[in-house]
């Protein structure tokens, strides 16, 4: 909705961030928000200077700071030993605590920004990529952020809507619920505060089926984490699609290590060993169809990047999920080693008659099954094939007493 | 930065699998011991092959939720983490006495503790006869009872069995219930003929698992006729061929076992603090009426 607007970043860049009128030229461009500094915040920078040698600055966007060295060095700002140096571009300030303070407050914005990034995210490479991407922090600087921040920054992760707020301290809060639920008041939905809590949202689906797999499209609404700090936030996602930022981290970093199927499969061991034998040097047909059965877009929120071998691409499309999927998950291994005994099996001609209707409505049921709308299929609407009535009167009218289609038997010698 | 790392199997098709590695997880992230306490799974996500990745600390011990060593301790678990150079000689075990190796992960080129299944460490004894304490709701539980540990035999793997005897070794060392026995599901001493087994009134039956699932629910129950079938349910205890049966469930999802994955971490270098005091005391039975 409110993603930042880059139009008038560089004038905003060029000022002190208090100066809450970057939007100058755009009447429409959201303003941004005053800022105190949180005495956590300014404390932080004197520790930072405190642990770094004289002359050495705390960068800051616009500005830095550094303590004084006595004008030993020509090249260092001057600055008395117990004094701080400012430097925005202008020339070098010298001011003591009390100073630094009031040009820091002025400068409440970036200061708080570095603060957040630097000593509440902290260093960790998924978490802190994450939370800069948010409000991409990267690419935008902290005037457009702010204020875009102050309407809400709305991303999708997945089934899951994050609202990114900067409070009047700067301090980052977010908003996470299911995608469905976006617009629903808070008052509405199930409230969570602790991260360990999205294990229970996980869990079912909403009819109360366990979800094998966490990148489903099964996830259930009907909560939220309204008020989360900036590390729960990453561990609320990690709770809820494990490992998908360190793999889409991985990614952005260009290190994402993919094992295609046939690495995959060669190392299963146990009864999973089964599996190497599906791949019969034949060609990859059937790994399409696997991609095709679990990996669809429809089915999984993962974008598939691996593929049959180093070499050989699949013909299915990976989809266009944020996060990557890197190598072939273990629901898809337990299937593939129930695909490789079923098809083993030879092909065999059995004979019996179906109307073009029948042959039709065998057709709408596998479909119908396939892509999970047997619920959506209304009791009595007899025009759909997979209806259960149409259902039921088909098995009534081709199944001998024993279950078999056409009454023909699926082995020839149980005749 | 010091995080423990709880492998376990998990489940495609139920929660109750994976259910007892977040209660203990949980119960360990109070004490504190630890900056991070992270979960991976064979059948859940994140995966053994993706958990490390997710793991911020330095020092990382990666403690295996399994009753024995064997196929998942010395093959899979190490094999999916990328341990490298593994090889099960490292642990120098004669199938009970893994501690711990130390090897590079290669997923996230950094070290990692790579310690024994909790359910061989010597704490676990513990854990069997405090199963014994919640399921009687009797802080003193011992005297005229009997104490059935049951798993599987050595069919499926010979540690399994060693892990049993053990145990129940070790419990009827410390003479408090009349009678220990190791009974097994595919072999003699089997579980189906329990009253046979004892002659005490009274027999608690701890079944060695991780978690509840097939063979604690349907399996068990069934097999030593605490039901004709699983869905019945039964009481507990159970009266059978005269004998009362206190039937346990798995014991990996008493409290307490949170206390073995500390033992494992600690025996292999990890800086606890206070934590295995906090986590005796937390998860102790009520005395007492
Ligand atoms: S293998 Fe397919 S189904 Fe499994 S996580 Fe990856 S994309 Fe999803």
């Amino acid at each position: 909705m409110s993603d930042p607007t880059p139009a008038e970043t560089d004038a905003a860049a060029a000022e002190p961030a208090d100066d809450g009128d970057a939007s100058a030229d755009d009447p429409d461009a959201p303003a941004v928000p005053e800022i105190e500094l949180p005495s956590e915040a300014f404390d932080a920078v004197l520790d930072a200077l405190a642990d770094r040698e004289p002359g050495k600055p705390v960068r800051f966007e616009g500005f830095s700071v550094a303590r004084g060295t006595e004008g030993t060095d020509e090249d260092l700002p001057a600055g008395g030993a117990d004094e701080y140096v400012l430097a925005d571009g202008d020339r070098p300030t010298g001011m003591t605590e009390g100073d630094l303070h009031e040009a820091l407050a002025e400068r409440a914005a970036a200061v708080t920004d570095w603060y957040v990034f630097e000593r509440v995210v902290g260093e960790f490479g998924p978490r802190r990529a994450f939370l800069r991407w948010i409000e991409d922090a990267d690419g935008e600087t902290v005037a457009t952020r702010y204020a875009a921040l102050a309407e809400g920054i709305e991303r999708a992760w997945g089934e899951l809507r994050v609202t990114a707020r900067v409070t009047d301290r700067g301090e980052r809060r977010y908003d996470v619920r299911h995608v469905d639920d976006a617009g629903v008041l808070v008052d509405d939905l199930d409230v969570y505060d602790d991260p360990l809590d999205a294990r229970g949202l996980v869990t079912f689906d909403e009819k109360g089926r366990y979800r094998p797999l966490k990148t489903a499209l099964s996830l259930a609404g009907g909560w939220v984490f309204p008020d989360l700090s900036p590390r729960d936030l990453y561990e609320t996602v990690e709770t809820i699609y494990p490992a998908t930022v360190a793999n889409w981290h991985r990614e952005r970093e260009g290190d994402l290590d993919v094992t295609h199927w046939r690495e995959t499969m060669e190392r299963q061991s146990g009864i999973y060993g089964v599996v190497k034998t599906w791949d019969r040097g034949e060609g990859y047909e059937h790994v399409n169809w696997v991609a095709e059965a679990c990996c669809d877009d429809s089915q999984c929120l993962k974008r598939r990047e691996w593929q049959y071998d180093d070499e050989t691409d699949l013909d299915v499309d990976g989809g266009d999920g944020v996060f990557p999927c890197r190598e072939p998950c273990s629901v898809v291994v337990s299937a593939a080693r129930k695909w490789t005994r079923l098809e083993s099996e030879q092909p065999r001609t059995y004979e019996f008659d179906l109307t073009p209707s029948e042959k039709e409505q065998v057709e709408a049921i596998i479909d119908a099954v396939a892509d999970g709308r047997t619920d959506e299929i209304r009791e009595a609407d007899a025009k759909e094939g997979a209806n259960r009535y149409r259902t039921r009167f088909l098995r009534a009218k081709l199944f001998d007493e024993d279950g078999n289609l056409g009454g023909v038997p699926t082995e020839p010698d149980e005749e | 930065m010091q995080s423990l790392v709880i492998v376990a199997h998990g489940s495609h098709l139920n929660p109750e699998s994976s259910a007892p590695t977040y209660d203990h997880a949980d119960t360990i992230r109070a004490t504190g011991a630890f900056d991070e306490v992270r979960t991976g799974f064979w059948k859940e996500e994140p995966h053994f092959r993706e958990v490390l990745r997710t793991v911020e600390g330095d020092e990382v011990y990666v403690v295996p939720l399994f009753i024995s060593e064997g196929y998942f301790t010395e093959q899979v678990i190490p094999r999916e983490l990328r341990l490298a150079g593994w090889d099960v000689s490292e642990w120098d075990s004669d199938g009970l006495s893994a501690d711990q190796a130390t090897l590079v992960a290669e997923d996230i080129d950094r070290e990692v503790h790579y310690c024994g299944p909790v359910g061989t460490h010597r704490a676990m004894t513990d854990v069997i006869v405090r199963r014994a304490e919640s399921v009687t709701n009797d802080a003193d539980v011992g005297e005229g009872f009997g104490l059935a540990v049951v798993g599987h035999g050595t069919e499926r793997n010979e540690n399994s069995a060693k892990a049993i005897e053990y145990h129940a070794d070790r419990i009827a060392e410390r003479d408090r219930f009349d009678e220990v026995k190791a009974l097994y599901m595919d072999e003699d001493p089997e579980v189906d003929d329990l009253p046979e087994h004892f002659e005490s009134d009274d027999v608690v039956l701890v079944p060695l698992f991780i978690a509840d699932g097939y063979h604690t629910q349907e399996d068990i129950p069934e097999d030593v006729g605490l039901c004709e079938d699983h869905t019945e349910g039964y009481d507990v205890p159970e009266t059978v061929d005269g004998t009362r049966i206190w039937y346990a469930g798995a014991v990996g999802t008493e409290p307490l076992m949170a206390d073995v994955v500390l033992e494992r971490a600690a025996d292999a270098g990890a800086d606890l603090g206070t934590a295995l005091d906090d986590v005796r005391e937390t998860t102790r039975v009520a005395t007492g009426d």
